[in-house]
């Protein structure tokens, strides 16, 4: 598309797609954000079961965390590998930041099954439904970028570093980081406050 | 779609150095935060204050140093519309909880007596 | 075991043989459908329709599609209106009318989630497809394929609660599916699943529009165009888009949570273990109530420009009207609450909400003065487009008083829950949108199709919307003064019969309205030399759309306009440079058609059918289908291409040519 936007004060011929995913991103808040809202409201109705202080396992919490920030970080050396057009490099950083989201995705899938195996699972309180669904939709998000980053490394493999290629990491990238962001609202509200 | 160059996105570029500093920023403030449940040393209303305080100033650090969204007139319209979703999603979350809570006192809520 | 892990819980029983309405009912839809299926096939006309339709990245044959869709849908819903109607007509004692209580509770959910997301939404959608580009001066939308799959994504999820008709039934606990009613445990069936997931791929599709048209007027307007030079129009669709953004991810959330509950026995919304009922309507109406404002903003902005222009004047206070628009967009959201006072929340949040609810009128009053005083000393062409907008006015005003009556929490909750209420959001909703979109479907029509509605049965159809719509509703205010509760099958006190009557009797002459808007679309057609626009300004216009030919070329401009003021088009006229041949055109980047738009649509219908007869490997296969296509649709790095200046002259010729 050609037409410049002169009306306006910003002259940097901002790219549309970017634009787009940063809107898309702004909507995802507001379903997080009513994601979070419900498990406030249900935070207590433990329904006679388990509480957070019963279930949640900081350490493994803090494991988690872990991953996904370094997870994150390697993301950011993908970009500047992207700046350096080093295709190799590129998908050298792709790969960690892969497998430590893999950790993440790992521990947390542990932590469901342990829940589950031990009856406390989504079905057993509103507490629980709303700590489910809330984690695991972050869950969800994860396992959807790690798909995405998957086709992104077949790609850099197959075609190289070409302007929708590198468009489309630019925005994995975005949607990477901010997956981080609402981590530390998920740990912070979920099991921090969850477990004081 | 998709033919400008990457480095007209929009988003801000890294360095180096602005991904190392977030991330040990974000490390510090990760391990403050699960330090200071974990040790229980402070009293309830300083814990929650602090991990709060922490959540907030790491998320505002992500925001700057990984996503490098700042004031600068290329990005004036995703922090305009940033400011604008923080907005609506604060008086979403906010009125939902005093709505809700609201009622729960107001009806005697007999499910959180017998713990149902 | 076997049968259940290939058909689900589909059996031939799902299909109502027992019920004579049904089937009835089901027979016409399928005879309608052979015959337009049967017409097409006749004419050979299939691979035209796929070629240059149902493939189209064209935003403004999208928005045609998205319009068919609304008239047919409101085909549909209009005629759950007629039966309800009829129903409460002839209930009173033991006669008990026609439809037994679970059919009757089905027709009015259907009726309220057809004509709010399939008819209302579709139709402003299609609006803004075809004329917002245009008034902007941008070839083509940001995402012109994701425009194609939000279509595609609307048409099957509105044919899902058509194939609820016949297969298996729809929720019946009203439009908005409150638990524990839509729970599993009282409502077992299939119907709250069809619209659980109708109004999930629906509402993903208008996510998808919402982005897409916020970028587009963003960032793709014309040399010049600044914020405060766009059209009104375009600015209430730029603050829509907003809303859609902020409040639809809510609809998303609500129904997913209920869905769990529903398919994984969890307990967001159950009455035991933990769950909060309450919480439902809370989620459902932040998104609800700016959902109002979807439906209504673009239809201020169709009738400031019918105003503007058959005034013959500027739209007095233009920065007011935006102004009003962007407070409408944030107060929106702040006034939920008052959809449920009753529910039990303190006095202080009441009245919080009920103050809210009285400061949004203040801005929707600022508009209609506005209105006023661009007719004032206007010389006002009273065309159907314009008799539309009158209409509105006086309509809407009543309306607006009740609602500000129903904001006042006392009063609430003497009136909540009766057709006091029923009649109000129908006197917002019709006047206030769906007048707007008549209207906007008469004035836009040339544009679209190069040929003016006839103005005659244009005429007719609107007076008898407008008398219609008075003996339909206002007779429900006074049942409601009576204490009439909505959503009666049956009732016994014999004095509400007289106003029911009066009310079926309005629904008649509606009916009579559209029977006369379906003959002006007859007529037309075969008068469209007669009523051809040769000069692509049938109306003297004001806006950027009217510079073109009508239809206009599929790359809009051959070259884009510069803009130096507000009224960008009056202001070419003015200065003499409107409507010049451009004195060279240049190749131009367009996109390409595509079947993945299509194909998305279609796997995601595969994907809720299955999911609402539990066929569990069917919905795995559609939701990996839908995958698959846009893996494959990414890989492709072909979808544009170059319009050589040649075809560019070539084509503007032949539009020429048909003048």
């Amino acid at each position: 598309m050609t037409a410049q936007v002169i009306g306006q004060d910003d002259h940097d011929p901002v790219s549309n797609a970017a634009f787009g995913f940063w809107l898309y991103i702004m909507t995802d808040c507001v379903l997080f954000a009513s994601i979070f809202a419900t498990f406030a409201v249900l935070h207590h109705n433990y329904a006679g079961g388990p509480t957070g202080k019963d279930l949640f396992n900081l350490p493994e919490v803090f494991a988690e965390t872990v991953f996904l920030l370094i997870s994150s970080v390697a993301y950011g050396f993908t970009m500047l590998a992207l700046y350096r057009n080093e295709r190799g490099q590129v998908l050298r950083w792709l790969i960690i930041t892969a497998l430590f989201g893999l950790g993440f995705i790992g521990i947390e899938i542990t932590e469901f099954r342990h829940l589950i195996m031990a009856g406390n699972g989504p079905d057993r309180s509103g507490f629980l439904s709303a700590f489910f669904t809330l984690v695991g939709t972050h869950g969800a998000h994860v396992s959807v970028g790690l798909i995405w980053m998957a086709v992104m490394m077949f790609q850099v493999m197959n075609r190289g570093l070409t302007i929708p290629v590198k468009s489309r990491l630019m925005r994995l990238g975005i949607f990477w980081h901010f997956l981080d962001v609402i981590w530390i609202c998920v740990f912070t509200v979920v099991y921090l406050m969850g477990a004081l | 779609m998709e033919r400008q160059p990457v480095d007209s996105s929009g988003a801000g570029r890294g360095t180096l150095k602005s991904y190392a500093t977030g991330f040990v920023l974000s490390l510090t403030l990760t391990v403050l935060a699960f330090g200071l449940v974990m040790r229980g040393a402070l009293p309830l209303p300083g814990i929650l204050f602090g991990i709060i305080g922490a959540a907030v100033v790491q998320i505002v650090v992500q925001m700057h140093y990984f996503l490098h969204l700042d004031a600068s007139s290329s990005q004036r319209w995703n922090v305009m519309v940033l400011v604008y979703t923080v907005l609506i999603i604060a008086i979403l979350v906010g009125g939902t909880l005093w709505i809700m809570f609201n009622m729960r006192d107001h009806m005697m809520a007999v499910s959180m007596l017998t713990g149902h | 075991m076997a049968t259940e892990a290939l058909f689900g819980k589909l059996t031939f029983s799902a299909i109502p043989f027992d019920s004579p309405i049904i089937m009835g009912a089901v027979g016409v839809s399928l005879l309608l459908g052979a015959l337009v299926v049967g017409l097409i096939t006749y004419h050979g006309k299939w691979p035209y329709l796929w070629r240059e339709w149902f493939t189209s990245v064209d935003h403004k044959k999208i928005g045609v599609m998205y319009i068919v869709l609304a008239w047919v849908m409101l085909l549909r819903g209009f005629a759950d209106a007629i039966m309800m109607r009829a129903q409460q007509a002839m209930a009173l004692g033991a006669t008990q009318g026609y439809l037994p209580p679970y059919h009757y509770d089905q027709i009015f959910s259907a009726h309220g989630t057809i004509m709010i997301i399939f008819v209302a939404m579709p139709f402003f959608i299609g609006l803004m497809n075809i004329i917002v580009p245009l008034q902007i001066g941008a070839r083509d939308v940001a995402f012109p394929f994701v425009n194609s799959v939000s279509l595609w994504l609307s048409v099957f999820s509105a044919m899902l609660v058509m194939l609820s008709l016949g297969l298996g039934n729809f929720s019946h606990a009203g439009w908005s599916g409150y638990p524990p009613l839509s729970e599993t445990q009282y409502s077992p069936g299939p119907g709250v699943d069809y619209w659980i997931w109708s109004l999930q791929l629906g509402g993903l599709g208008t996510l998808m529009t919402g982005i897409n048209f916020f970028v587009t007027i963003i960032k793709m307007r014309a040399p010049g165009m600044t914020l405060m030079r766009m059209p009104v129009f375009t600015w209430t669709i730029l603050v829509t888009m907003v809303l859609i953004m902020l409040s639809f991810p809510v609809l998303t959330v609500t129904l997913a949570l209920l869905t769990l509950d529903r398919y994984l026995g969890m307990h967001f919304f159950t009455n035991g273990m933990g769950g909060n009922l309450m919480m439902f309507p809370n989620l459902f109406w932040i998104w609800g109530h700016p959902e109002v404002y979807i439906v209504i903003l673009p239809a201020f902005g169709i009738y400031s420009e019918v105003i503007a222009t058959f005034s013959r004047k500027r739209l007095f206070g233009y920065r007011s009207m935006v102004y009003a628009s962007i407070a409408i967009a944030v107060l929106s959201f702040g006034v939920w609450l008052h959809h449920f006072f009753t529910m039990g929340a303190g006095a202080d949040v009441n009245a919080f909400f009920g103050i809210a609810t009285m400061v949004i009128a203040v801005p929707t009053g600022v508009k209609i003065f506005n209105w006023l005083f661009t007719m004032y000393r206007g010389r006002i062409e009273f065309t159907t487009p314009t008799l539309w907008t009158l209409g509105f006015i006086v309509t809407f005003c009543i309306g607006g008083m009740t609602g500000v009556l129903l904001a006042v929490p006392p009063a609430d909750f003497v009136l909540h829950n009766t057709e006091f209420l029923v009649a109000h959001f129908h006197n917002m909703l019709i006047p206030g949108a769906l007048f707007a979109y008549f209207a906007g479907y008469a004035y836009w029509f040339p544009k679209a199709f190069g040929f003016r509605l006839d103005e005659t049965w244009g005429k007719r159809a609107f007076w008898a919307w407008l008398v219609g719509f008075y003996l339909a509703f206002m007779p429900l205010y006074a049942l409601g003064f009576m204490g009439m509760p909505r959503r009666l099958v049956y009732y016994d006190d014999p004095g509400w019969q007289l106003y029911l009557e009066v009310a079926a009797f309005g629904t008649l002459v509606i009916l009579l309205g559209i029977i006369f808007q379906i003959t002006q679309l007859i007529v037309s057609i075969r008068r469209r030399k007669e009523l051809r626009d040769l000069t692509g300004d049938p109306w003297n216009g004001r806006t950027l759309e009217w510079s073109v030919s009508s239809p206009p070329p599929f790359f809009n401009f051959a070259n884009i306009p510069v803009v130096e003021a507000l009224d960008a088009f009056t202001d070419m006229k003015e200065r003499g440079v409107a409507s010049t041949h451009p004195a060279e055109v240049h190749s131009i980047h367009m996109p390409k058609n595509t079947p993945a738009g299509v194909a998305m649509g279609g796997l995601a219908f595969v994907f809720g059918f299955a999911m609402i007869w539990h066929v569990w490997w069917m919905a795995l296969a559609g939701i990996f289908g839908v995958l698959a296509t846009l893996i494959v649709r990414a890989a492709n790095e072909h979808v544009d291409y170059d319009v050589p200046a040649s075809e560019v002259e070539r084509t503007l010729l032949s539009l020429r040519g048909q003048r």
